[in-house]
């Protein structure tokens, strides 16, 4: 009797606990359901829709996804997109290995992390702002053409500005400084005994390089490759500053939906089309993809 | 011998060539704000504080830096008040569903700015909610939520449920036992949350160019000054809103990560 008691008096105290604890998440629940589900299963409906003049039709059809596919304009698009996001996520690594590595075995260690302030340093300039200087470094009249012209390396400027060449410069800078971050913190986890041991087995520095630093350092690389690989196939800022209008990339043609011509319709789907890109670059990665809980 | 010290230089040439890459735009950006003429271009004519003037005479330029500060403080407290409470209610009770609500709750961190604003973009349009700081805000909370909630539920272990326990046996309620206990332990992670999220809403710009309509944030604002081509005023915008960033991310290294080093 006394049991069945504190039993009782226990589960009402969960019951009131639980709707407590509901009460506790249910503001942040509510909030995302209402600005981000819902917004987004909205916008994946009227990607079904069509536009006529002004409005929407609420027509059922992936009319606009095969429009995507047949009309060049819109899937080169996605394919400029693809081609400067793998081109600045393997330049960006390549360049940003070295870098780590050096910050982190050459540096003596009382100046590391000073190091590492420096090199991010301009990662906090505002994010329109980074894409313009390097405007005032590449255009026509910029610091490059006139340094070039000065000492006699050229005779007419170069148009560097407004090109794919530009938009990749400003991406790369971005992304060293994001890649050096995350394999840097890769590195130092490194214990030292695993090299060691390699040298003791006979290991070169190369093989030590290859065969045990690389593959334990994989992981680090991958989320920064993965965090690189979102971030530059969303962005709109860099390519539209540095890339003009020439060979657009999906995020632009999308801007360009909504502006001109308010074909909400069309902007959905291509949205879609890029989310479904960034899933599938994150199945491709996901197994060095473990993000950590505590 | 001789290889050591060629690879040493080598390391040393490399390092120095890759700052210079990233340093090349932020110097250029920086000097040539002080320019004295109209090109922020070389040749550098004379150092002048002319640009800086007008910029601080800008009233559309001062407006958007006044909103860009009350959007992302109002968005940051929201993001932190909704993260830690629902990061308690998961760390401490037990709910059905709880992996699916953290996933829920994660969930908008892994889609594209430009996605997440289209989405409110037409959802405000069909509900004919007209666009104002208020829809950016809101769409700000959307990318802080989760990266706030992920910070302080990872930092919420389960050594600090005893001294929650004991506040709870001395007669608190959660309300206390939140504001006085747990808060308190986890102040580092959710100064961190907080700042981080000041800096992703100050910095935005998709979300807060396509759901806003007269009032605007810097970065727009600043967006709609590079339509007049290369400015040196952009520059001082761009120096002066740099330095301060750099400083105060100095005043968070020398004051919050010194003390929590310390600890």
């Amino acid at each position: 009797m006394a049991d069945a008691g504190t039993l009782s008096t226990a589960t009402a105290l969960e019951d009131a606990d639980r709707r407590k604890a509901w009460g506790f998440v249910a503001p942040a629940l509510l909030w995302t359901i209402a600005f981000f589900v819902v917004p987004f299963a909205f916008m994946a409906a009227m990607s079904l829709w069509k536009r006529e003049g002004r409005d929407l039709v609420r027509v059922w059809n992936f009319d606009n996804y095969a429009r995507f596919f047949s009309e060049n304009a819109l899937f080169q698009g996605l394919v400029n997109s693809l081609e400067i996001t793998v081109i600045v996520t393997v330049i960006s690594v390549l360049l940003a290995y070295p870098l780590a590595w050096i910050i982190a075995e050459r540096v003596p260690k009382r100046l590391q992390r000073m190091a590492l302030i420096l090199a991010i340093l301009p990662f906090w300039t505002s994010y329109v702002v980074r894409s313009y200087s390097w405007l005032l470094v590449l255009s026509k009249n910029g610091v490059i053409n006139q340094l070039f012209l000065n000492i006699g390396l050229i005779s007419e400027p170069l148009e560097l500005a407004s090109t794919r060449t530009a938009t990749v410069i400003g991406f790369v800078h971005f992304f060293v400084m994001l890649l050096t971050l995350t394999i840097y913190s890769n590195l130092i986890q490194l214990s030292p005994n695993y090299r060691r041991a390699a040298a003791d087995l006979g290991a070169n520095a190369f093989q030590t390089f290859w065969h045990v630093v690389l593959p334990l350092t994989l992981p680090g690389i991958m989320t920064g490759a993965f965090l690189t690989f979102v971030l530059c196939i969303g962005d709109y800022v860099t390519p539209q500053i540095l890339g003009g209008n020439n060979e657009l990339v999906l995020p632009q043609i999308i801007m360009l939906q909504l502006g001109r011509r308010a074909d909400f319709p069309m902007a959905a789907a291509l949205s879609i089309v890029l989310m479904l890109a960034v899933t599938v670059a994150y199945l491709a990665c996901a197994r060095w993809l473990k993000i950590e809980r505590a | 011998m001789l290889r050591q010290i060629s690879a040493s230089v080598l390391s040393w040439a490399y390092l120095a060539l890759v700052y210079a890459f990233i340093f090349l735009p932020v110097a250029v950006l920086v000097l040539f704000s002080f320019q004295d003429g109209r090109l922020p271009v070389p040749p550098f004519n004379g150092f002048s504080l002319q640009w800086y003037e007008a910029v601080f005479a800008d009233r559309k330029l001062m407006a958007a830096l006044g909103n860009s500060m009350v959007v992302a403080l109002v968005s940051s407290v929201i993001s932190v008040l909704l993260g830690f409470l629902a990061a308690y209610a998961l760390a401490r009770y037990k709910l059905p569903g709880s992996a699916l609500q953290r996933g829920l709750l994660i969930a908008p961190m892994t889609v594209s700015y430009l996605i997440i604003a289209l989405g409110l973009l037409s959802l405000m349009n069909a509900l004919h909610v007209p666009l104002s700081l208020m829809t950016v805000g809101i769409g700000h909370v959307v990318i802080n939520l989760p990266l706030c909630f992920a910070i302080i539920y990872a930092s919420m272990g389960d050594h600090h449920i005893n001294i929650e326990r004991a506040a709870r046996d001395l007669g608190a309620n959660d309300f206390k036992v939140m504001a006085l206990v747990t808060a308190p332990m986890l102040m580092p992670s959710i100064l961190a949350a907080f700042f981080l999220s000041v800096t992703f809403s100050w910095d935005e710009f998709i979300i807060a160019f396509l759901l806003s309509r007269f009032d605007v944030t810097l970065p727009v604002e600043i967006w709609s000054m590079l339509r007049s081509g290369l400015n040196p005023k952009t520059n001082a915008i761009g120096s002066l809103v740099f330095l301060a960033s750099v400083a105060v991310l100095l005043i968070l290294e020398l004051s919050l990560f010194g003390r929590t080093k310390k600890q």
